[in-house]
Order: structure tokens, then C-alpha cells, then sequence
């Protein structure tokens, strides 16, 4: 697989919760235009480290982070970064589906309006159903865009909450376990999005599915106990790991 | 495929050991007669409450419905132009000369011309006949010929008020026994009364001026009505929703969504509940020393009441929106946080609005709990003030002194004519009704707007 650019590069970080030490020396680079996974067993701290990424974890006021993480070179952490300004670059997708109680419509807007993306009505329409055509839901809701987005399916509310995030147009995709509370159908609808996403954004992704970061992704990451302990080409970690606790893993031994 | 098959009408083979599952042993009946015995427990607090309730209720029906019917004198009237209006040039200064005293002979009259067309016997003067009127019948007379001095020399038809023993024994309330040491009224006079009965001209009816005017002196409760304390209460709801509202909402948003969590939030926190539970007469003597003795606002008037009880219903709107704050799933605030939105858009785009009817909720219930609180109001003068003018305007509405609703039933129960105390009654039945209302506002909003995740 030839090398692409590196979108975002992590070097030394630390998390930590109030006095527990949640994420340890962790550097990682995500390419561009790449799907990367972050597997590992729960409470290994992938999904505290995918919220790093954008900042998410400032919401939480004993969390601490150290280190460099570098965002097309420039350090989100730094004091004169805006996190409001980071997130529309870097958008997310969370685990439940997470759609707003208001229309499907309303739902894709708010991005595009909040951040003044669109200058008319008619942009703000061709936003939104651009972005309901990149998450693969335009044809089940464009006839009820006026519809509650909370009345949609689960699959469907995931996919409305993706169509949310790349309508702000975001360069880096997170998304932390959008498949676990969806039916093997609705994932498989999901994954395939994902892998069209690839060719506009860098997707991050966060599962407890071996086979589903097999599946989508191109770059994998293992966590285990806060600790980064392989990270390389997909098909290299799940075929021939280098570490003993990822093999492990992978054959079902731990976690 | 095909269906696994099975044998029909199978039986275990196996008998039950240690016991047949058909025989409680002694560890299940004792446990299954004290859940009974819990139960019965639980019926038994519900039931003694649900009379008790039943009791207060019919006690406050039963005491209180009297107060909304008052007896009525229907009398012709000769505004004879001698007596009013000396001098023939229906001057209107000339006419306000007249006292209410001046009245009394044109009551009497028409009464005795009563007497005569129905032909009823009694050893009664005219004057005593009179007695039988209210008090305020006379002033009664007398604004309506100042507000329109064309109708003096007609004979004019008027609804008047009886004395309240009147009232009372047309309400069963008094009997000629219990009448033998009153000198206000005479046996004599009560057998007029029913003649006067008889004839159809002196009846009970419904009595609007209860609900909407004024209060009367000691001397006439049949004139009393609660009306004007209740403009005190609505101004007084006025300055508490004005107030309490946004500055509760205010605070209650900083604390939940902004404010860091470290010892100074806890503290305020900690108080705020406190606050909630301190006794409401604390807040009255708090809301005299600040705003009367300290800002010289004026005493009695509902400005003061209102800004007293805002201060007593902040710490109930605060932790009501609070509550329903917290009740706003996080994942909402993560969604507008991940597309890009600021914690204040986050906040009013999407929590706000989710928490919306329950805090409006929590405000009616507030306000509910203001509307019927008298003991700040005692020390700031709204108890004891005779509320017997409306306020005229918006600003006197607010300014001038006035009684409020509580404050006016615990003025009637203090007052020693026993009609005063039906109409105590009477004001806590509107009082319940007003209540009744607002919780049942608040609990349709929160059925209507109430969502779930």
C-alpha cells in the first residue's frame, strides 16, 4: 500500500482522569483519505483517545491531557485554538444515535447554519441533501425531510447523524462505536458508507468488531490498558501481529 | 428444513424433591404474609389520607359555598327631587351635599310603600324596617344618583343588600333563638323578613360582587368581596414571574451547563436547597428590613409582596430547572458540541428548548406556592390592610397598598361577625380553585411537551 499524507500525527499523550493515568505515551499518525481503527478491549481507552482528537474531552472537567496533537501541523492544544473552530473541522459520529428531537431537515442544517455555510435557502437545501446523499439515506427520507429525525429506524437515525457531520463539510471524520447499536443490516449499510467517506475525508473509527475494523479499515490500531501496543498496515495486525498481547486479542484469548 | 419434532403429551418422570411445589413451606407463608401485611399498611396510609382529604373538601364546600350567595331586597325607589336636590338645579356639587345619611328617609319610604301593596302586617317603624338593609345600601343609592343626577324624581328599581344576620337566617345560619341577646336585629324584624319572603321581593341569589369587589368594613360583611386582594395577588404573581423567571433560569443554566464543580459551587449549591426549606416568615422579615426600612419602598403594596416572594420562590425554580436540566440526555449536548456548535448554542438551541416544560412547570408550581403564602405578607403590611378600593391604573396596581388573597381569608377569620367567617370559606375555595388550575396547567404542559429518548 503506497503512503499517504499524514492528517493528523499524536506524540506523547497522556491522558488522565483526575488521578488515574487513562491514556499512556500514545503517538499515532492518521493518513489522509484513510479508514484508521482503534480496536482493544473496553476501558483500554480508544474511545478517550478518539475524543482527544477533537477536543471532546474538554466537556469533562478532570479531564487532563499532555502532549502533541498535531492537526495539519498545527497543535490543537495550543492556547489561541478555538475547540468550536476545531470541531467543524474534525466532526464526530457517536456510539448511540444522537439525532436531534427536531426535523431531518433541521437535524443536517444546524451545522451549515451555525457556521454560515450556506447564504440562502436554496444552498442550505442543496447542503442538506448533498449530505443525505453521502450517507446513503437521501432516497428513504427525502420524502419526509419535515419528519421527526428521532422517528427514523436506528440505522437510519445513525445514518442521519452521519449525513449531521460531514454536512459542516469536516477534513477528519470521528467516529466512536456508530455500529454497536445497530443490526448486522444497518451495519452493513453503515461500513460501506464508511468506506465511500474514505475518499473525501480521513475517518477515525473506534469498534469493538475485529471484523468490522478488518473490514473498513485500511490502518489499525490496538489498545490495551491505556497503552498504544501495535499500530500498522490492517491486514499485518490481524494476520501476522508483532506483539504477543495482540495476537492474543485477536485470537480471543483476552478482552 | 424441517420442524425438530417432538413426542406428544410428554410427562417428566422425575417426582418433586423436598416438597411438593402445591404446598407453601413455612419460609414462603411467612414471607408472603408480610408482603400482605405491607400492603395493608400502604391501603390503610391511602386510605386515611384520601378521607381526610374528602373531609377537608367537603367541610370547605359545605362552609365556603354560602359565601358566593347573598340575599337581595328588591325595593322601587323614589329619588324624590326635595330631598335630593333642594335646590331644583340638579347642581352636581349640591348633590354630593347629601350624605349617605341623607338616604335613609327614601329607603324607608319605599319600604313602607312595600308594606302596604303586599299588605303586610308588622308593628315595625320604618326605621327599624330599614335595619334590615345593609349598611351599604344607602351609599349604594347614593353613587348611583352622583353618577347620573337625571334619574332624581323617577322611581328607580334596586337590588339591595341585606344585613348580614338577614342573610344568615335566610341561609339557616341564624334562628330566633340565637338571636336573643342581639341587639343588631329583633324577632320582630325576622318575621317581617319572612313575609317580605313570602312575597317574593327578598331572595337569595348568586353574588358576583363576592368574586370581583372590595372589602367591606366590620360592620358590613354581606358587602365584603375578595375581589381587589386578588388584583393584589395577580400584580404580586406579576413581580414574582418577572423576577423569579429569568433570574432563576439565569443562574440555574450557569450552574448546571458553566459554573466548574469545585467547593464555592458546592456551597452555593448546598444553600440553594437550603433556602428552599427556611421558614417563608424569615424571608418577610428579610423583605421589611431590606425593602421597606432600608429602600423605603412603600409598605402594603404588592411591588414589595412580589419581590418578597420571589425571593422565597427563587430556590423552587431553580432546583426545578435545574432537575429538569439534568434530564436533557448528554448525547444531545455531545451532538451539538461534535458538529461544531459553541456551549451557549448548544445550551439555547437544544437543552433549553428540551427543558422547557419542566421548567415551566416548576415555575407554576412556584407561583402556586406564592399565591398562597400569607405569612411574609404579615410582615410587610399586606395582612390587616382593608383592600376597599380597586387601584386605579397599572403603576397604583402596583404601588399602592393592597391585600392579597391569603392575606384577605386571614383577615375575614380574624373578624368576629360569623359571616366573616363563611366568607373566609368562600375566599379559600376561590383560592383552591386558582391553584387547581395552575397544577393542572403544569401537569398538561408536561403531558404535551414531555419527550422521550
Amino acid at each position: 500500500m503506497d503512503s499517504k499524507a499524514i492528517k493528523i500525527a499524536a506524540n506523547n499523550v497522556q491522558v488522565y482522569y483526575g488521578d488515574t493515568h487513562a491514556i499512556k505515551d500514545v503517538d499515532v499518525q492518521i493518513e489522509d483519505k484513510t479508514v484508521t481503527a482503534f480496536i482493544g478491549p473496553s476501558g483500554c481507552g480508544k474511545s478517550t483517545f478518539l475524543r482527544c482528537l477533537n477536543r471532546m474531552n474538554d466537556t469533562i472537567d478532570i479531564c487532563r491531557v499532555e502532549g502533541d496533537i498535531l492537526l495539519d501541523g498545527e497543535d490543537i492544544y495550543d492556547k489561541r485554538v478555538d475547540p468550536v473552530q476545531l470541531r467543524a473541522k474534525v466532526g464526530m459520529v457517536f456510539q448511540k444515535p444522537n439525532p436531534f428531537p427536531k426535523s431531518i431537515y433541521d437535524n443536517v442544517a444546524y451545522g451549515p447554519r451555525i457556521h454560515g455555510l450556506a447564504k440562502n435557502k436554496a444552498e442550505l437545501d442543496d447542503i442538506v441533501e448533498k449530505s443525505l446523499r453521502r450517507a446513503a439515506i437521501w432516497d428513504e427520507v427525502k420524502d419526509r425531510l419535515d419528519a421527526p429525525g428521532t422517528g427514523l429506524s436506528g440505522g437510519q437515525q445513525q445514518r442521519l447523524c452521519i449525513a449531521r457531520a460531514v454536512a459542516t463539510e469536516p477534513e477528519v471524520l470521528l467516529m466512536d462505536e456508530p455500529c454497536s447499536a445497530l443490526d448486522p443490516i444497518a451495519t452493513a449499510q453503515v461500513e460501506e458508507l464508511i468506506d465511500e467517506l474514505r475518499s473525501r475525508y480521513s475517518v477515525v473509527i473506534v469498534t469493538h468488531s475485529m471484523q468490522q475494523a478488518a473490514r473498513v479499515s485500511q490502518k489499525t490500531a490496538f489498545f490495551h490498558l491505556g497503552n498504544l501496543v501495535e499500530f500498522g498496515e490492517t491486514g499485518q495486525i490481524f494476520t501476522n501481529p508483532e506483539d504477543p498481547r495482540t495476537e492474543s486479542y485477536i485470537t480471543g484469548r483476552i478482552g | 428444513m424441517t420442524d425438530i419434532s417432538q413426542t406428544p403429551n410428554a410427562a417428566p418422570t422425575t417426582k418433586p424433591k423436598g416438597g411438593s411445589l402445591f404446598e407453601k413451606d413455612a419460609r414462603t407463608k411467612r414471607r408472603n404474609a408480610a408482603e400482605s401485611r405491607f400492603k395493608m399498611y400502604g391501603v390503610a396510609a391511602i386510605g386515611i389520607g384520601l378521607l381526610m382529604l374528602i373531609v377537608l373538601v367537603t367541610n370547605i364546600v359545605t362552609a365556603g359555598t354560602g359565601a358566593f350567595q347573598q340575599s337581595f331586597l328588591e325595593l322601587n325607589v323614589e329619588l324624590k327631587a326635595d330631598k335630593l336636590d333642594k335646590k331644583g338645579n340638579r347642581n352636581i356639587k349640591d348633590i354630593k351635599k347629601v350624605s349617605t345619611f341623607g338616604y335613609a328617609p327614601l329607603i324607608a319610604a319605599a319600604l313602607e310603600s312595600e308594606v302596604e301593596k303586599f299588605g303586610i302586617q308588622t308593628d315595625l317603624k320604618p326605621k327599624a324596617m330599614g335595619k334590615i338593609l345593609s349598611k351599604a345600601a344607602q351609599a349604594e343609592l347614593r353613587n348611583y344618583v352622583i353618577a347620573d343626577p337625571g334619574e332624581i324624581g323617577k322611581t328607580v328599581s334596586f337590588r339591595f343588600l341585606v344585613n348580614s344576620r338577614v342573610d344568615g337566617y335566610l341561609k339557616g345560619r341564624v334562628t330566633r333563638e340565637s338571636i336573643a341577646n342581639d341587639k343588631s336585629i329583633s324577632v320582630e324584624q325576622l318575621d317581617f323578613v319572612d313575609q317580605l319572603r313570602d312575597a317574593g321581593v327578598l331572595y337569595k341569589a348568586f353574588n358576583p360582587d363576592f368574586i370581583f369587589g372590595a372589602d367591606a368594613s366590620d360592620q358590613r360583611p354581606e358587602a365584603a368581596g375578595i375581589g381587589v386582594s386578588m388584583l393584589g395577588s395577580l400584580f404580586m404573581m406579576l413581580v414574582v414571574l418577572a423576577l423569579a423567571l429569568p433570574i432563576g433560569v439565569a443562574a440555574s443554566i450557569y450552574l448546571e451547563e458553566f459554573a466548574p464543580q469545585n467547593r464555592l459551587t458546592d456551597i452555593i449549591e448546598v444553600n440553594i436547597s437550603n433556602l428552599a426549606a427556611v421558614p417563608s416568615i424569615v424571608f418577610g422579615i428579610l423583605g421589611l428590613a431590606v425593602f421597606i426600612n432600608y429602600m423605603h419602598l412603600p409598605t402594603s403594596a404588592p411591588l414589595v409582596g412580589g419581590l418578597v416572594l420571589t425571593l422565597m420562590t427563587l430556590p423552587t425554580i431553580i432546583i426545578s430547572t435545574r432537575a429538569s436540566l439534568k434530564a436533557v440526555p448528554p448525547s444531545i449536548r455531545d451532538a451539538a458540541l461534535g458538529v461544531g456548535a459553541s456551549k451557549m448554542q448548544a445550551v439555547f438551541h437544544h437543552v433549553l428548548p428540551l427543558a422547557a416544560p419542566g421548567i415551566l412547570t416548576g415555575t407554576i408550581i412556584g407561583l402556586a406556592q406564592a399565591l398562597g403564602e400569607t405569612a411574609p405578607l404579615l410582615l410587610i403590611g399586606m395582612v390587616g390592610f382593608i383592600a376597599s378600593n380597586p387601584p386605579d391604573g397599572i403603576v397604583a396596581g402596583f404601588l399602592s397598598p393592597n391585600s392579597a388573597m391569603p392575606a384577605q381569608i386571614y383577615e375575614w377569620s380574624k373578624r368576629a361577625d360569623p359571616a366573616f367567617y363563611e366568607r373566609a370559606w368562600g375566599g379559600i375555595i376561590i383560592l383552591l380553585i386558582f391553584l387547581v388550575t395552575m397544577n393542572t396547567i403544569a401537569v398538561l404542559l408536561r403531558r404535551r411537551f414531555e419527550r422521550r429518548w
